[in-house]
């Protein structure tokens, strides 16, 4: 009875406030995105700025020095290739994922649910074992090299594992699903008889192309990109396992501070960079892209 | 659509996409029933990786975690982001635009910044790395998954059922338990499903926030890996692989029911 009372004076004083029932609602959601995202990025964001302490900790006095470390170049390097990895990554991504989405998009409906869920299924399944299954095929022993060795196409087994190459190719492989879904969305909305009239009046397949095509799918490229290009800067795994030490990428940078290295203010500084990163392309992308409406097409 | 003459290389080039995508998995449950141990060369069906891998104490150790971690955040993450769904559903309030916002930005802060933010502020705070850290961190990513996926449901809903209740004079909780949640089912029993996938399949957060003893199963995959490739590793991961995909499938059938 007391419960019931007491249940009722609870949602009378929420009634009354429109905003506070809001919140009441949304209370759980606030605490913890607030206290276990929001505020430890606030407090990494500080901790860029400290002096490391002696075994891994901090020491509380104000500098610049963990960012200015990044104009050696050493680290400059690491932000670079970081750069050019991820470039060049969603580069790859938009020449094998636009065809696809476009064939996905023009396919059966009957098909086209299977086709995307076909696309989707890998996002959902582990990057650390999707990566490791490129590890059994592209090391010295591996599959790669001993199909070519059984065809005689070379006589010592290349290196492919370890490279650039190697990164850029698991990068590709693991951030495929999140090219095609926004791509077909936009692909699919598009308005046929545009491209008709196009060809009525004598365009080409290719100008058609270039010029209704890629146009009005610009919401859809510019998502992909955006959603290649974000998680490929902050990739983790696939530098790490395919790439090895000799081509770190920011995040190896960073799990190597708060590792080995055990200078956590440095870590910092580099994960408040790619943080930085990251909200320049997604804010750069809310302005140039027609807004939120896009966003959540995207997802 | 007409078929039109590039029709045709394009199948082909989006049938190796898909190639592309699933063969490297196909290469790996391979190889976990194949014989030899050091080579990739074809030899002989074997299950004798599968049986050393439940042998193992340590891989039955790092399944258990795994099984508590996912379930106590499926549950957790669950719960905290259907309300959100809901309260942002019912809601119109000042600051909707930021919240939105906000809850976005979870899904694309690269996992090794909010894995090491996390460990900066759980040693600060003198808080015991372990599976409660875990935890922890799993929900704070899982929430906003669950939000948008009970959201989209939401969004699909038949609003004179709720309607109906209210003029019928049910009040706005029995309305909620009653009419809106058991609409919302579907999508709640799939957001549930991935928030587990999601939690049980990762590791770059959980290898920040885990303490000494609080191995789950990506964080044993990654150790044996540093080890080198082993026909072990493929039989792990080939099973996990396979719970995934069933997860999902499950989820996409529940996504689906009624929509």
């Amino acid at each position: 009875m007391e419960q019931a009372k007491l249940r009722i004076r609870i949602l009378k004083f929420f009634n009354r406030h429109g905003n506070v029932k809001a919140f009441g609602i949304l209370s759980p959601c606030i605490f913890w995105i607030g206290v276990f995202f929001l505020l430890p990025l606030v407090l990494m964001g500080v901790y860029s700025f400290l002096e490391r302490g002696l075994y891994g900790g901090v020491t509380w006095i104000f500098t610049w020095e963990n960012y200015t470390r990044f104009v050696n170049p050493l680290y400059l390097k690491i932000l670079l290739r970081t750069f050019r990895i991820s470039f060049l990554t969603t580069v790859i991504l938009l020449i094998i994922g636009y065809p696809m989405a476009y064939r996905i998009a023009r396919a059966d409906k009957r098909w086209r649910n299977i086709l995307l869920f076909l696309v989707v299924l890998p996002f959902w399944t582990s990057d650390l074992i999707r990566t490791y299954a490129w590890m059994l095929i592209l090391r010295d022993t591996g599959l790669l090299n001993n199909l070519f060795q059984s065809l005689h196409l070379i006589s010592k087994p290349l290196t492919l594992l370890y490279t650039e190459a190697a990164i850029l190719m698991g990068l590709a492989y693991v951030y495929l699903p999140f090219m095609v879904l926004p791509l077909y969305a936009s692909i699919e909305k598009l308005d046929l008889t545009l491209l008709e009239a196009a060809e009525d009046l004598g365009a080409t397949p290719f100008w058609r192309f270039l010029k209704v095509t890629v146009p009005l799918t610009k919401s859809g490229i510019l998502a992909g990109s955006l959603l290649v290009f974000i998680p490929s800067v902050g990739a983790f795994v696939v530098p790490d396992l395919l790439g090895g030490a000799k081509a770190m990428m920011i995040g190896n940078l960073v799990q190597l501070q708060f590792g080995p290295a055990r200078n956590w203010p440095f870590g910092s500084s580099a994960s408040f960079i790619l943080m930085t990163v990251v909200l320049f392309a997604v804010f750069a992308y809310l302005k140039f892209a027609g807004g939120k409406e896009a966003l959540e097409e995207a997802r | 659509m007409r078929t039109r003459g590039y029709f045709q290389p394009l199948s082909w080039f989006t049938g190796v996409g898909y190639l592309f995508l699933y063969l490297p998995i196909c290469v790996l449950i391979a190889f976990s029933f194949n014989t030899s141990r050091f080579s990739v060369v074809w030899q002989e069906f074997t299950l004798e990786w599968y049986v050393k891998l439940i042998q193992d104490p340590l891989v039955l150790d790092a399944l258990k975690n795994s099984v508590i971690v996912a379930v106590v955040a499926m549950i957790l993450s669950t719960i905290i982001g259907t309300l959100t769904a809901y309260g942002l559903y019912r809601h119109r309030f000042r600051g909707k635009t930021v919240f939105d916002g906000i809850l976005f930005l979870p899904i694309v802060t690269p996992e090794i910044v909010v894995g090491i933010s996390l460990v900066i502020f759980f040693v600060l705070i003198h808080f015991n790395l372990g599976l409660k850290t875990i935890i922890i961190a799993h929900v704070a990513f899982d929430i906003p998954f669950v939000m948008l996926i009970v959201r989209a449901r939401l969004q699909g809903m038949d609003r004179s059922l709720e309607e109906a209740a209210m003029d019928l004079g049910a009040d706005e909780w029995t309305t909620f338990f009653k009419v809106t949640i058991p609409q919302l089912l579907p999508g709640i029993v799939a957001a549930a499903l991935l928030a587990f996938t999601l939690s049980f399949d990762d590791f770059v957060i959980t290898f920040f926030v885990a303490g000494v003893g609080s191995t789950t199963l990506p964080l044993k995959i990654y150790s044996m890996v540093r080890l080198g490739v082993s026909p072990k590793i493929n039989a792990l991961s080939a099973l996990i692989v396979f719970f995934s995909i069933s997860l999902i499938t499950l989820a996409d059938r529940f996504q689906r029911r009624g929509s």
